[in-house]
């Protein structure tokens, strides 16, 4: 008996129409978890680097995380990989929401996509009933409205739905996938849904999932359950609101953004407006929050309420989560209602938050600027909010100018010429990043920014503070309770970490304890993605509920997989190490490893190169991020180094040169 | 029915107080009873054997959660809608009957009816401990009422077996499965 999974996941031929339910290796699960980590495994088995995003030979894989569907709280997400048109790297977009347990209980661990559909279709799950069925009558809808039409012509009001809108359709770079309260939003997965001609997949199930010791499992949910109660009666002191509690940041919840208007950047990532967050500002916003926002509301099996029901007055409603509110106000220059108004309609088309409203603001930039012309805007309206509105159709529809910018700044940019690369000044790995620019490097979110494979910082980051403490008395107090540490040496780390003088940053956090600390981080949030939790109660926030000393016990109690810290610590570097391979096949190198080059002013080439060059060596990576010979065997990588010697990626001659270095 | 007088005794009610103003709509009350009432317990878990339910539609910010209730054998003869600060509320929203006009209530597999126990031999019931927005609150009180067997729980499920097969059909398919051992 299979235990938290079904093992079985659903292959669907798109270009026969094929659909075959197939059973999956038990030691493959043992080896690589689930969700993300099996993903990975199929995704380098079966998409060799030549396969373009949007060919039929390129897979579009729904992976629910190994523990979904038990009662593990939180644990509701679902991982969808494919290659990015974006990127051209590997995407792995995830949501939460209601989806990953659905299709569990209709026994399935995974949908694997491959070909492409002729007809624009919907996959209908029921159970062990499973069709693909015609969606000519959906084509253009929103991806909401989409949901609510598939829930009614099946008469399932149950069925959870994921859809695209019409920016999926007209695969815009930069579309979601969309499911009620949450989506997969970055690196335009929804594009190649709808290159497959896939317009949603909708599930039911009413099967049973099992947990190995179900004792043992119960009182490891009965625990976080409290630990999460503790944690919400006692947020940490000292940090900002938003870092002190768990979930999500709560951006559903607060009125206060005074740190977020001011701190991060307005407009294409450009203007910090300081003094902005003034007393009429707050009443206004409050205002509009308070009269749109229905309720709060959670994913499944989940206390956190880091979503909201939005109902802007004369508009459909939608729901809404994290920092989509703010983002088309502060791209556009324009207050919170103008920012829920214009999120309906992009949530609808299935867009991503983060780059959407950053395309929009570069193609305003490039018009004010010369590079872009009147006559590349025909008829567009005179006031910021209605050019907004105006891009956003261009865009959606690949119309004129929204053509180029569909495909986001980075490939816009080099389509346009004419000096406009310098106006894509905001990517990394070509992937629009969140509006922030700052002064003194943090030599930890550098490594963060430079080698994550996520390309989204809040999905690197959590764990360790972001800041340290003004005083040595909070820094211990902080120590007191952080048994969440893998290692005592953390505690060390912050203790001595200063604003001031000489252990303050750059230069401290050591080169060395920087790449613990990143390693840390990254590695929670690996191991989240497999087992399909949220980080918002683990990897993101600060002492979470779950944790690299208890997470073993769940993979053990639930999964039937003997895990202790070792063996899940060595399973996260496997499969971590595979999404890496992934990208070292498709041609990336240290070259793509770095932050926009005005994330930070004062910037030290020196050390940087210094963190580079010790963080790749701690993780087992060769000067140019690929992953070594030894290293890769020590994970039973083998078939990985294997094909990296074949394809001249990994020489004899270079792996003979670095076995002697780690032999000194 | 006799028309025999029945003894009156004391007995504790226990109410779930419902706000589902509160309801975050996250389904914690469907996991935890389900897996509670899975056997062994907390084995497996499937929302669609909980004798909890939310009956919710999101866009329209309906969330309500229902208990399972009694088994009906048939469904009503009318319906209701109710309309209830201005939201329309479905028939049967509020209705804790397992019962044909639907699938709530029922064993998947089996059809059989389920009905909320209220977790016995737990402190409280495990949705209301698992429901820390406090949608779902715990109230006990004493009530004087008239005697009255309860059925098993083995009963209502032959009852309903009964009621969709045929009581001849289960005395033969029993005779059938003793004969088996």
């Amino acid at each position: 008996m299979r235990y938290a999974e079904t093992g079985f996941n659903l292959e669907v031929d798109l270009t026969r129409g094929n659909i075959e339910k197939v059973a999956t290796d038990p030691r493959d699960t043992e080896l690589y978890l689930g969700g993300l980590g099996t993903n990975a495994k199929i995704l380098w088995d079966r998409v060799p680097p030549e396969v373009e995003p949007f060919s039929p030979d390129n897979l579009l894989i729904f992976g629910a995380g190994l523990l979904c569907g038990t009662p593990a709280i939180g644990c509701n997400r679902t991982i969808v990989t494919t290659i990015s048109p974006q990127t051209k790297l590997m995407a792995f977009s995830m949501m939460g929401g209601f989806f990953a347990p659905e299709l569990k209980y209709a026994g399935l661990d995974k949908v694997i996509f491959r070909g492409k559909s002729p007809d624009l279709v919907y996959l209908w799950i029921n159970n062990d009933t499973v069709e693909l069925r015609d969606a000519a009558h959906l084509k253009g809808k929103g991806s909401i409205e989409t949901a609510e039409i598939i829930r009614k012509e099946l008469k399932q009001p149950k069925a959870q739905v994921a859809a695209i809108g019409k920016a999926g359709e007209n695969r815009v770079f930069y579309a979601s996938i969309e499911q009620g309260r949450s989506s997969a939003s970055r690196g335009g997965i929804g594009a190649v849904m709808g290159d497959k001609n896939i317009k949603a997949i909708v599930v039911r199930g009413t099967k049973d999932i099992n947990v190995a010791e179900p004792e043992e499992f119960m009182g490891l949910c009965n625990e976080v359950m409290d630990y999460i109660q503790f944690r919400n009666e006692n947020p940490i002191p000292g940090v900002m609101p938003i870092l002190a509690g768990l979930g999500s940041p709560q951006e559903m919840k607060v009125h206060d953004e005074k740190w977020h208007t001011e701190n991060f950047n307005w407009g294409n990532s450009r203007t910090r407006r300081k003094g902005f967050w003034t007393e009429d500002v707050a009443r206004e916003w409050m205002e509009t929050l308070d009269n749109s926002r229905t309720r709060l509301i959670s994913c499944y099996n989940c206390p956190m309420t880091c979503g909201a029901t939005i109902s802007m007055p004369g508009l459909p409603t939608y729901m809404m989560k994290c920092f989509t509110k703010l983002t088309y106000t502060m791209g556009a220059y324009s207050d919170l209602d103008f920012g829920l108004r214009i999120a309906q309609k992009a949530t609808e088309y299935g867009l991503d938050g983060f780059s959407a409203p950053q395309v929009m603001a570069f193609a305003l930039e490039l018009l004010e600027d010369g590079i872009l012309h009147k006559d590349d805007f025909p008829d567009m309206p005179e006031d910021n909010d209605g050019r907004f509105f105006y891009l956003l159709d261009k865009i959606v529809n690949r119309e004129g100018i929204g053509d180029i910018l569909a495909n986001g700044t980075y490939w816009a940019a080099k389509e346009i010429g004419n000096g406009a690369e310098a106006y894509a000044h905001n990517n990394i790995k070509k992937h629009e990043q969140l509006p922030l620019k700052l002064s003194m490097l943090n030599p930890i979110y550098f490594l963060m920014y430079c080698t994550g494979e996520k390309i989204n910082i809040t999905q690197i980051e959590g764990q360790f503070p972001q800041a340290p403490y003004p005083k040595r008395e909070h820094r211990e107090k902080f120590c007191e309770d952080w048994f969440h540490v893998p290692d005592e040496k953390f505690k060390q780390y912050f203790l001595d970490w200063e604003p001031r003088g000489e252990n303050s940053m750059p230069f401290y956090p050591t080169v060395d304890m920087c790449c613990d600390i990143v390693d840390w981080q990254e590695r929670m949030h690996y191991i989240d993605d497999a087992l399909g939790q949220c980080s918002g109660l683990s990897a993101f926030p600060l002492k979470p509920p779950y944790h690299i000393h208890n997470y073993p016990k769940f993979i053990s109690a639930g999964a039937g997989i003997d895990m202790d810290e070792e063996a899940l610590t060595q399973a996260a570097r496997r499969y971590r190490t595979l999404v890496r391979a992934i990208n070292i096949r498709r041609g990336m190198r240290r070259k793509d490893e770095r932050p926009p080059e005005d994330h930070w002013k004062k910037r030290f080439p020196e050390l940087e190169k210094e963190l580079l060059d010790a963080y790749y060596k701690f993780k087992g990576w060769n000067n140019d991020g690929i992953p070594t010979k030894e290293y890769l065997q020590e994970l039973g990588l083998d078939y990985v180094s294997e094909d990296f010697l074949k394809r001249g990626i990994l020489t004899d001659s270079e792996d003979a040169s670095s076995t002697e270095a780690s032999a000194e | 029915m006799s028309g025999d007088k029945k003894d009156k005794i004391t007995k504790t009610i226990k109410t779930i107080r419902v706000d589902v103003d509160k309801c975050n709509g996250c389904r914690a009350c469907e996991v935890i009873c389900s897996a509670f009432h899975a056997a062994p317990k907390y084995s497996s878990n499937n929302p669609a054997r909980s004798r909890i339910r939310i009956i919710r539609e999101p866009i329209r910010d309906l969330y309500i959660p229902v208990y399972a209730g009694e088994y009906t054998v048939a469904e009503c003869a009318g319906r209701d809608k109710y309309t209830i600060d201005g939201k329309e509320y479905d028939e049967c929203a509020f209705c804790r009957a397992s019962c044909p006009s639907r699938d709530e209530f029922k064993e998947p597999d089996s059809g059989l009816p389920l009905k909320c126990d209220m977790c016995e031999g737990e402190e409280e019931p495990l949705c209301v401990k698992w429901c820390i927005h406090d949608a779902l609150i715990l109230e006990e009180r004493e009530e004087e009422v008239e005697e009255q067997e309860e059925l098993e729980e083995l009963e209502i499920g032959l009852g309903s077996l009964a009621d969709r097969f045929g009581m001849q059909e289960i005395l033969d398919a029993v005779a059938r499965l003793s004969q088996k051992d």
